[in-house]
């Protein structure tokens, strides 16, 4: 039997053992629940008009000039023609209408239950002004149609000296719901690691595997196999949740960049996962009780926390910010950061390349120390031992 | 390869070991035969390999200030059952995790068929360990494959073991079972049977015995003789002296991380002073005080022990027993292991 065959029959217990667990196959539904219920309600409230308006006697001929202005502004009105007004304003008092307009179409006299809506009643304060500018027009011997259409052309002309990228709406959303996954699963995945170490310490189990295989067989075979648990969770849920989007229709962006987004998912995964879980199987190896993992453990995944928090609380707001750039290339928080950022777009090639190099560069360290913290921790139970002494021997 | 034997091999080579030099070595107030270093050293080096041996060759270790071991220093031959004593602490422990590679000597060296250990031969040992591990969670049959094929059988291989090693261990109906929700007598059987599935070519077992039902004493003291039969060294330890006494070959009592005794039963046992067991119903107490060459260790009811002084004539014990009334019982015997065990641990608290 070689080295790397003892590797894949640990590799292959943790497989089967977290595939089968219950709780793997519930966040895991729960997880594509979500993502797909996102994806319905995103489509549902996108699909749908922002307001009501109701329009009865002359009031009928404003329908499309109301709606012009009201998409000149980024507003969705839908008009219904009433026949006689006593009836709208009944519709406006059960709520089936937002506003009621009335009158004889040359001014705008809208009736509303108790308030109107902000945006709507700005809307109707431009269409207002725009009765107000045609009447002037037509009275001075003019056309409001030409005046409209060389109105319509003219607009400041903005020249950057330096292009900024165009954050779209939806990558942004992206970037989001990468990062929430990230965090999860370096957060979930990563304390499976610590947790599966501790579990072998505290049922004694790991003197009789290590009886037959070497140390760094049992660590390796485990960070592999829940490393590839936690794949082929990210690969379901990143391609349901993309396939959801798509063929739902809330998902605009390139078929292209939407499986972009995936694979620098999975990418950033596997290294922040096994530079993670690394740590955290050296770490849990100094423990004997599964009380004790959380201890240990709490230092480092402070700044995944900690990346993750930053990540959702500044990006959204301001995708270009300087202090997250900055960060995204550190290796402690590439990880959560940087997928985040390459799921909004605008991440210039040498920074998505030099984050990954680094953290490459990172494991084979991070794999020396660790093989020696855990070797020298592993068959030691009883109390909690020193990490100083992990490494002196 | 460096092993000249195969396991096949060795089944057949196992009635060949030589009988090693043994010398006296004065403790106490006993005279116990231990191995002759010197000459076993000198036959390993110029001997056949390939005996099947297990051999412990002077390892020290030491926790911190703590000296666990000693030079301590015994061979199991292939076919014999070993067993290993001594009190809590003495070192068995650390000795069997050192033959197991778990741990690391600080010197000394472990052989088998002559040529030190290595993670290959590790593989074909059984192994025990005192503090029982099994995955809690997983299921007796797929964790009792798993521990196969880690030894290096094939998935075919292991589950024929697995049903074979089950069934005879009386654990067949629970191998759907997760381990966690055995009793503790059928985890013990389990990790036994984990101990066995890879068809181990030498069995180290710490304290097997601890925790078994008679039946289950029974039912791996059967296995273990079986094991030794087919030419294992089986070496194991435990506290139940009566056990020992009765199922192994030879034994080695181990103090302060030394060796201080190892020899077979009956050698051992013909060290101590020997003992008459006289049972007479009507003699009253201090009957065999004033008898010379004599000592009264015991006088429960009828039945007096007496330890026999050298050149003491029991025929005048057996008079004065007589003068008394009627003698029902008028016997000789050598002191048992727990006895010789006893004193080991006497002489300790004398040293100490």
């Amino acid at each position: 039997m070689n080295a790397w065959s003892a590797v894949g029959l640990v590799a292959g217990r943790e497989v089967r053992t977290r595939l089968r667990s219950k709780a793997f196959i519930i966040t895991t539904v729960a997880t594509l629940v979500l993502l797909v219920g996102f994806a319905l309600v995103m489509k549902l409230a996108g699909g749908g008009s922002d307001s009501t308006v109701g329009l009865t006697g002359g009031s009928t001929s404003l329908s499309a000039p109301l709606k012009a202005t009201a998409e000149s502004i980024g507003q969705t009105i839908e008009t219904r023609e009433i026949h006689d007004e006593p009836a709208g304003r009944r519709q406006v008092d059960e709520g089936t209408l937002d506003a009621l307009l009335v009158g004889d179409g040359s001014n705008v006299v809208v009736v509303v239950k108790k308030d109107i809506d902000e945006k709507l009643r700005a809307t109707l304060n431009v269409l207002a002004g725009q009765l107000a500018l045609n009447q002037q027009i037509v009275d001075l011997g003019g056309d409001p149609a030409q005046v409209a259409d060389a109105v319509a052309d003219a607009k400041a002309e903005v020249r950057p000296l330096e292009p900024p990228f165009d954050y779209n709406g939806q990558q942004l959303v992206l970037g989001m719901i990468a990062g929430v996954l990230i965090y999860m699963s370096l957060l979930v995945n990563g304390q499976s690691v610590a947790q599966g170490v501790v579990e072998e310490k505290s049922s004694r189990v790991v003197e009789l595997l290590l009886a037959t295989i070497q140390p760094w067989q049992l660590m390796a075979g485990k960070v592999l196999g829940i490393g590839l648990v936690g794949l082929i969770q990210m690969l379901v849920i990143g391609g349901v949740g993309v396939v959801a989007g798509l063929g739902l229709g809330v998902l605009t962006i390139s078929v292209g960049s939407a499986v972009g987004t995936v694979v620098w998912l999975v990418v950033w995964f596997l290294l922040g996962f096994f530079a993670y879980s690394l740590v955290f199987a050296a770490l849990g190896a100094l423990v004997s009780r599964q009380e004790d993992v959380g201890g240990v453990i709490t230092p480092p995944l402070m700044f995944v926390i900690l990346g993750y928090v930053l990540g959702i609380s500044i990006l959204p707001g301001d995708p270009g910010n300087k202090l997250v750039e900055t960060l995204s290339l550190v290796p402690l928080f590439a990880p959560t950061l940087m997928p985040m950022r390459l799921a909004m777009g605008g991440v210039p090639v040498w920074q998505a390349a030099l984050s990954v190099t680094l953290v490459v560069a990172l494991i084979p360290a991070l794999v020396w120390l660790s093989g020696r913290v855990y070797r020298n921790a592993v068959m030691r139970s009883g109390g909690k031992v020193r990490l100083r002494d992990a490494l002196k021997m | 390869m460096l092993y000249p034997l195969s396991y096949e091999g060795l089944r057949e080579h196992h009635t060949g070991w030589v009988r090693a030099g043994l010398r006296v070595l004065h403790w106490g107030r006993n005279r116990v035969r231990v191995p002759n270093l010197d000459d076993r050293m000198g036959w390993t080096e110029g001997g056949p390999v390939g005996d099947g041996r297990l051999e412990i060759d002077r390892i020290s270790k030491s926790f911190g200030d703590v000296v666990a071991l000693r030079e301590l220093a015994f061979d199991v031959r292939a076919g014999e059952l070993f067993g290993f004593v001594g009190s809590n602490g003495a070192g068995k422990t650390t000795a069997m995790r050192i033959a197991l590679g778990v741990l690391a000597a600080d010197s000394g060296e472990v052989r088998w068929d002559g040529v030190p250990v290595t993670l290959e031969t590790r593989r074909r040992i059984g192994y025990m360990p005192e503090e029982r591990g099994l995955y809690p969670k997983m299921r007796v049959g797929e964790q009792l494959v798993y521990l196969a094929r880690l030894h290096g059988l094939t998935p075919a291989a292991a589950q024929r073991a697995v049903v074979e090693w089950t069934e005879r261990l009386g654990v067949a109906g629970r191998v759907g079972d997760e381990v966690q929700k055995l009793s503790l007598g059928n985890q013990q059987r389990v990790q036994l049977a984990a101990a066995l599935v890879h068809d181990p070519g030498i069995l180290v077992l710490d304290e097997p015995f601890s925790g078994l039902d008679p039946v289950a004493v029974d039912v791996m003291s059967g296995v273990l003789r079986d094991k030794a039969k087919a030419g294992v060294p089986v070496v194991f330890s435990s506290h139940q002296l009566d056990l020992v006494e009765r199922l192994c070959d030879r034994v080695g009592i181990v103090r302060s991380g030394q060796m201080v005794a190892c020899d077979t039963v009956d050698a051992l046992r013909s060290t101590g002073a020997m003992e008459l067991v006289v049972e007479a119903p009507s003699a009253p107490p201090g009957w065999a005080d004033n008898l010379s060459g004599v000592a009264v260790k015991e006088h429960v009811g009828s039945r007096t022990i007496l330890a026999l002084g050298d050149g003491a004539d029991d025929q005048v014990v057996l008079r004065a027993a007589l003068a008394t009334g009627a003698v029902t019982e008028f016997s000789r015997r050598r002191p048992s292991l727990t006895e010789l065990f006893r004193n080991v641990v006497a002489a300790d608290g004398v040293a100490a």
